[in-house]
């Protein structure tokens, strides 16, 4: 066993530029999934079947196979049906957050639905129109069943970013990589990055019980 | 100002409201009680069409609501409800969830509601409370803000499903005392309830529904003292 960590230092700068890149790729895949997500629940809780079905078969398809061959469709895939010559960024972007999507609408749904009926009931027999009563009276109660649930999916998202590396998005993961061909050496910078995922990780778990412990503080009001 | 024509509800094959017809005058106070499983509920419900009737028409001030062309919330707006379980909205104060509906859906200016909530609270002995949120609050508070919140959009009829079930003995009365003057004030009520001192005093008829089916109907001294029907004779020797 022979670890040397002198010889990464002069990449050290280098590697730490990629936590910029993975956490701006895991913010925009984050929005764009929150989003298009938010739109798929209200989709699977709605009275209109084509909707209902439409969100059904969009959550099974990107659930249902794997992450890294919907970032391969993305990236290899458009170009060739669409001669669009499409950025490893974008594709990665696209594919991580239609994929994250599919889950987010289900811890939305989920969360609406574990809102108590009655709220509803209330709110429709004041005469509150449905998008007001959506926006006013469920979501923000839905919120709180939502919050941790989207904590873990942060998580799981941060981490499974590293398959960006695989179409050559320079993220963290692409970074080590690059270093140990340019010394030789993989474990050190591996180890390195590593442990910036390992940080970051853990950072959001904290950020993540901070907020359920504020939560259940406001449910004793 | 309501009338009910031929109304029937099913779940599935399960008829739970069988073809009942009666009309609700202004300024009416009526009670509907029944055993358990009976309707009570899906008939109230209906009437604000929290359920959907089968077949049959409610007509509320000669609009009919099972019409799909009638803006079903703005026939809401006009028509109070309060539940057994209160249904406060628990992320928004007490003022806030008797301003909500009124701001929101009304478009009334919030210092408007604002005074109005507030002479509600007074009206219903809870002003101290008005910063409070619901969960702090006892059932029998809740259920009084419930009513002042359906009475904040200052509606023509007030639909109540068992109000005092869910609450303790001790706070029956608190919630039966503001129902009292909300009747002596001229509304008009329709009350599914198991408190009958409150039908027999307060009500001035009577609805005796038995498996989906307006047996009877009638002044509450008729009714309680000389029932015309079997089922409800043994209805009241069990519950008197
Ligand atoms: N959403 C529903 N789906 C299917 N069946 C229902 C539904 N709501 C009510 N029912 C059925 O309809 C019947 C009448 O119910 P309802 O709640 O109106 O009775 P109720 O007279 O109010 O009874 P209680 O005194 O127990 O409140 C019951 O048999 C009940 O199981
Ligand atoms: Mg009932």
């Amino acid at each position: 066993m022979n670890l040397d960590f002198g010889q990464i230092t002069p990449y050290i700068p280098f590697m730490l530029e990629g936590i910029w890149v993975t956490l701006k790729f895991v913010a925009v895949a984050l929005v764009v999934g929150f989003i298009l997500g938010t739109v798929l629940a209200l989709f699977k809780i709605s009275h209109i079947k084509p909707l209902n079905w439409f969100a059904t078969a969009y959550t099974s398809i990107f659930r249902g196979t794997p992450l890294i061959l919907q970032l391969m469709t993305f990236y290899f895939a458009i170009p060739q049906l669409t001669g669009y010559d499409i950025s490893p960024f974008l594709s990665a972007v696209l594919a991580f957050g239609l994929n994250s999507a599919a889950y987010i609408s289900e811890i939305i749904r989920a969360g609406i639905q574990a809102v108590d009926r009655g709220q509803t009931e209330a709110a429709m027999a004041l005469g509150v129109p449905y998008r007001q009563m959506m926006k006013d009276i469920i979501l923000p109660q839905a919120m709180k069943n939502i919050l941790p649930a989207l904590m873990n999916e942060v998580i799981t998202l941060t981490k499974e970013s590293a398959l960006v590396s695989t179409i050559s998005v320079l993220d963290l993961m692409r970074r080590a990589q690059v270093v140990g061909a340019d010394i030789y050496r993989n474990f050190e910078p591996l180890l390195f990055v590593g442990l910036i995922y390992w940080i970051m990780v853990f950072g959001l778990s904290t950020i993540g019980r901070m907020i359920e412990r504020r939560l259940k503080v406001s449910d004793q009001s | 100002m309501i009338k009910v024509e031929k109304l029937s509800k099913k779940f599935g094959n399960n008829e739970v409201l069988h073809d009942i017809s009666t009309e609700i005058a202004k300024g009416e106070v009526v009670s509907i009680i029944g055993p358990s499983g009976s309707g009570k509920s899906t008939f109230l419900r209906c009437m604000n069409m929290l359920e959907t009737p089968t077949s049959g028409k409610i007509l509320i001030e000669n609009k009919d609501l099972t019409d799909s062309k009638t803006p079903i919330h703005k026939v809401r707006q006009q028509i109070g409800m309060v539940f057994q379980h209160f249904h406060l909205f628990p992320h928004l104060t007490v003022l806030e969830n008797l301003t909500y509906a009124p701001m929101k859906a009304k478009g009334i200016k919030k210092p408007v509601a604002e005074e109005k909530a507030r002479q509600l609270l007074k009206k219903v002995g809870l002003s101290e409370k008005e910063k409070a949120y619901p969960g702090s609050l006892s059932g029998g508070q809740k259920q009084r803000v419930a009513i002042a919140r359906a009475l904040a959009m200052e509606p023509e009829l007030m639909l109540f499903d068992e109000p005092t079930s869910a609450l303790d003995p001790e706070m029956v009365k608190e919630v039966l005392d503001v129902m009292k003057d909300l009747a002596k004030s001229g509304m008009t009520m329709v009350v599914v309830t198991h408190e009958m001192g409150f039908a027999r005093e307060v009500a001035d008829r009577i609805l005796f529904l038995d498996h989906g089916v307006l047996l009877e109907e009638g002044q509450p001294a008729e009714f309680f003292t000389q029932p015309k029907t079997v089922r409800a004779k043994e209805f009241l020797d069990k519950i008197l």
